[in-house]
């Protein structure tokens, strides 16, 4: 076992117990909308005592786990209550899990994005749940008078064996919620899990396929009316002027009116992305009596100016973010990123000489890549309840980052932070999207115009032209090889709209791996808004680098996966550079399991087969595609995905969310795709937005986890990037056709 | 507005509605049964899914007008308890991610395995392709429409 300081969640730990009062009985509520069962009822505990933030234990042994972060689909809401039952060492059929709302008081760190929901949960949940284990032996061991080293529990019993003595966990319960807690307390080893790393079944699984009402969306209450937003139809247009008279006159409207989301002045954190901060508002009784106002709106609108936006940077700097005027379109785009590329970029890292390698070489090859502009279309569209009184405000969203919209709420409404309560709603998707809050101050905002309770929906097409899209990219590499094809330098430039995906990334793989290695980035100012989207930047160089990658492979005559290797090895036997943030073993590894697994080796007549490799989010990935054609379209028959994320906490979810992965991936890489015209994006719903489809996803898809008891990382990223290029690899393999411009099918045709 | 009469999961309703009104509206905002989804409104992603008579269709392009006395099943009606033969196979499966999808999802897999109880694997992807998933699952669909077929 190992000792773990309580410190990290000590402070929230005092908190509560002095809020429960020790042992004092908190009211429970029950899921959402969901009414328990009479029989459920019937097993319900009398009282609950709470034993920190995270656990309350009933008098029936029953326990709630809270399930502290926001759930889109990740399962964060079964994976990490994992973690606390693990070390509370109970029984997880009598677990219930419990959606926590925004509290920070009680709760760390409730963000989900970035793959992070496991690393950095991992010590604090199970510290929780050892602790509220550690208070139970404490206790038992005053009732029995008799030493708490000698006590031992297993699934919710503790057990004294020289006296015989044993008890459920809910009858010490109300004796161990009035203890301090400790100061230090053991965690179990890996080998020791009996939870962790055993598949438990989604927790929310019955709701789901019954219906029931999980979602923002399906919110109502008493009162509540219904809110849509028109907002500018291009990037660079504003709200002029609106004639309403007929949008008002429709059955079931209330109102129209023109909404200001962000005073001028305000100085926006990161998270305050906003595309339009100025929007039309139609109210109602109905959704379909809205929607139908709405289209009747006739709104003037004009060109924006040039702006310059405060925004709060890094140690407290304020940055200014340039939003020029203009109607920006794809055509544009596409010229300005070419002569960027043609440019000198400003340098994030140099190793030896690149120029003069380059000049020597025996063989030098340089290629160019770009990928389009790209919605996240969450299958639930944006929408946010909101009830803002003058006591306080109340508000159910689906958000994944609602500490960083506080501040927003905060200063819009006029209202302390306390005084304002988000209710963490399952999302339906989130993928990025939803870590920009904006929704939620919008209908805070028409809440309180109209002191009422309001749920504000966004349409499909609302939903897919507001913007904060992944943004739009274009790199340049170029590698060198010597009269032995050994690579002796590589050379990235990257640049985009409106942001450079390479910033945080020079230096990655082969970064270390080559002597001559530079990586230079540039940035191009827009009014189009950008957001993260699932592996931010990564989803770009990832793709890319490992296309290229094959395509230098090639050129050397070597196997792409020994290619690899080879620079891995010398990554790790000799690296060039000290920054390197890779663990050459471990990359090596994914790349060896994949190899083994994938048979890679084998040929068999007409499969086409593609691998790619890539770090990031702290996950390795190595991925194998086997493509075949079928009336000279591709068909991908099979993916195999060999993944090092540490300790797997949950393998089936894992799974799930690596397949989720690796198909979105392969659907982005042939159909993802925003463009734009004179400002205004050009598709606007998925007859145009071609998303993948049930018959072109892969056929099979095999996922496999380095074993390992390395602290866990993240799953939700990591499988996406790599797979664009395993596919552009397998492709070019079936056709002889390198894949250089994202989307792969600009036809739209479908796989099969 | 108009009086409709509707056959819902089998209990008789009477709304009062523009009769232009789409199901999937009909049954969020005046039913309460809020399972079916809101996805696209023009019928190009499934969330909407549900049964006319035997046959699946989208709501969000379905006017209440044009329902007459056929009956109506949604997510909520599928199965008195959630243990219709595919509710159970997508449970077995773990299929759901964000789960926003799986009620049309369902109600599409129901359907075709109404019409044609051992459909292979192109079957499904065909009877399913109108049915999106952004997160992805379509094997873990595939897979329980499978196991659903076998009970």
């Amino acid at each position: 076992m190992t000792q773990v300081k309580t410190s990290m969640n000590r402070r929230k730990f005092l908190k509560v117990s002095a809020l429960a009062g020790g042992g004092m009985m908190l009211s429970f509520s029950w899921l959402a909308g969901c009414k328990p069962t009479p029989e459920e009822v019937s097993n319900l505990p009398k009282a609950w005592f709470e034993l920190n933030s995270y656990i309350k234990i009933g008098d029936n042994g029953l326990v709630t786990l809270m399930a502290p972060n926001p759930e889109f689909g990740s399962n964060v809401k079964t994976s990490l209550p994992m973690m606390l039952a693990e070390e509370l060492d109970i029984d997880w059929k009598n677990v219930i899990v419990e959606q926590a709302d925004f509290y920070p008081e009680r709760f760390d760190r409730q963000f989900t994005g970035g793959s992070l929901a496991m690393q950095m949960a991992w010590k604090p949940l199970r510290t929780a749940g050892a602790t509220a284990r550690h208070m139970l032996v404490q206790a038992a061991s005053k009732a029995w008078q008799v030493p708490a080293g000698e006590i031992t529990t297993k699934n919710g019993v503790l057990h004294h064996k020289a006296s015989g003595k044993e008890a459920g966990y809910g009858e010490i319960a109300s004796q161990a919620a009035g203890l301090t807690v400790p100061e230090e307390v053991p965690l179990k080893k890996v080998g020791d899990f009996k939870i962790i790393g055993n598949s438990k079944r989604n927790v929310e699984g019955a709701n789901i396929v019954t219906g029931k009402p999980l979602f923002t969306l399906d919110h109502k209450q008493e009162g509540m009316l219904i809110a849509m937003m028109a907002h500018p139809p291009a990037f660079g247009l504003k709200v002029k002027s609106v004639e309403d008279s007929a949008a008002k006159a429709m059955p079931g409207i209330r109102d129209v009116f023109v909404i200001k989301t962000l005073a001028e002045d305000y100085v926006r954190n990161g998270f305050d992305t906003t595309s339009f901060t100025e929007l039309v508002v139609v109210v109602g009784n109905t959704t379909w009596e809205v929607m139908n106002a709405k289209k009747a709106l006739k709104v003037e609108w004009e060109k924006t100016a040039d702006a310059t936006v405060a925004v709060a940077g890094w140690g407290g700097k304020q940055q200014s973010v340039i939003i020029p005027a203009g109607l920006e379109s794809t055509e544009g785009h596409l010229a300005k990123m070419a002569e960027m590329a043609r440019k000198p970029g400003k340098v994030l890292r140099k190793d030896g000489d690149p120029e003069g390698v380059f000049q020597q070489a025996a063989k030098v090859i340089e290629r160019t890549y770009t990928a389009p502009f790209l919605a996240h279309n969450c299958m639930e569209p944006v929408n946010c309840f909101a009830h803002v009184t003058a006591e306080k405000a109340e508000i159910i969203a689906p958000i994944q980052a609602p500490e960083s919209i506080m501040q927003a709420l905060s200063a819009r409404l006029g209202m302390p932070k306390e005084k304002i309560q988000i209710r963490l709603a399952r999302m339906g998707g989130g993928f990025g999207q939803r870590a920009y809050g904006h929704h939620l101050v919008e209908a805070a905002v028409i809440s309180q115009k109209l002191n009422a309770p309001v749920k504000l929906v966004y349409t499909r097409e609302d939903d897919m032209t507001y913007g904060i899209y992944r943004p739009t990219y274009t790199a340049t590499y170029k590698a060198a090889l010597d009269e032995n094809n050994n690579m002796i330098a590589y050379q990235v430039k990257a640049g985009g709209i409106p942001e450079s995906p390479l910033g945080f990334a020079q230096n990655r793989f082969p970064a270390g791996a080559v002597d001559n290695y530079l990586a230079e980035e540039w940035v191009l100012n827009s009014n189009i808004t950008i957001g993260a989207f699932r592996a931010p930047r990564s989803n770009f160089l990832g793709a890319v680098e490992q296309s290229f990658l094959d395509e230098v492979a090639e050129l050397a005559g070597k196997d792409p996966i020994d290619f690899r290797l080879d620079l891995l090895e010398r990554a790790k036997s000799k690296p060039v550079g000290e920054q390197n943030d890779y663990n050459p073993d471990r990359y090596a590894g994914v790349l060896k399991l994949v190899r083994d697994k994938a048979d890679w080796k084998r040929n068999k007549d007409g499969v086409h087969r593609g691998v790619s490799a890539y770090f990031c989010h702290n996950t390795y990935v190595a991925q194998v595609i086997d493509l075949t054609m079928k009336e000279d379209k591709p068909v991908v028959e099979k993916v195999y995905a060999a993944v090092d994320c540490g300790v797997v906490v949950n393998p089936d979810a894992a799974t799930n969310m690596a397949e989720g992965g690796i198909i979105d991936g392969i659907g982005n890489a042939l159909f993802g795709e925003m463009t734009f015209e004179e400002g205004v994006p050009q598709k606007k719903n998925f007859d145009t937005y071609r998303m993948i489809r049930h018959s072109e996803a892969p056929k099979a898809i095999e996922v496999h986890f380095v074993k390992s008891e390395v602290d866990p990382t993240g799953l939700g990223e990591p499988l996406f990037p790599p797979i664009f290029a395993a596919l552009a690899n397998a492709i070019y393999k079936a056709t002889g056709r390198r894949e250089y411009t994202q989307p792969f099918l600009q036809d739209k045709q479908p796989l099969v | 507005m108009a009086k409709i009469n509707l056959n819902v999961n089998g209990k008789k309703q009477v709304v009062d509605v523009d009769p232009n009104t789409p199901m999937l509206w009909v049954l969020r905002d005046h039913l309460n049964l809020v399972g079916t989804k809101y996805g696209c409104g023009i019928a190009q992603c499934g969330a909407c899914t549900i049964h006319l008579g035997d046959v699946a269709v989208r709501s969000c392009q379905l006017p209440v007008s044009a329902v007459g006395d056929q009956a109506i099943t949604t997510i909520e009606g599928l199965s008195e308890k959630g243990d219709h033969p595919v509710q159970q196979a997508w449970l077995e499966h773990d299929v759901a991610q964000c789960g926003y999808c799986q009620a049309g999802q369902i109600m599409s897999a129901a359907a075709l395995l109404k019409a044609n109880p051992t459909p292979s694997d192109a079957e499904i992807e065909l009877g399913m392709n109108g049915n999106i998933c952004r997160c992805a699952t379509y094997l873990r669909i595939k897979a329980a429409i499978k196991t659903a077929a076998q009970s």
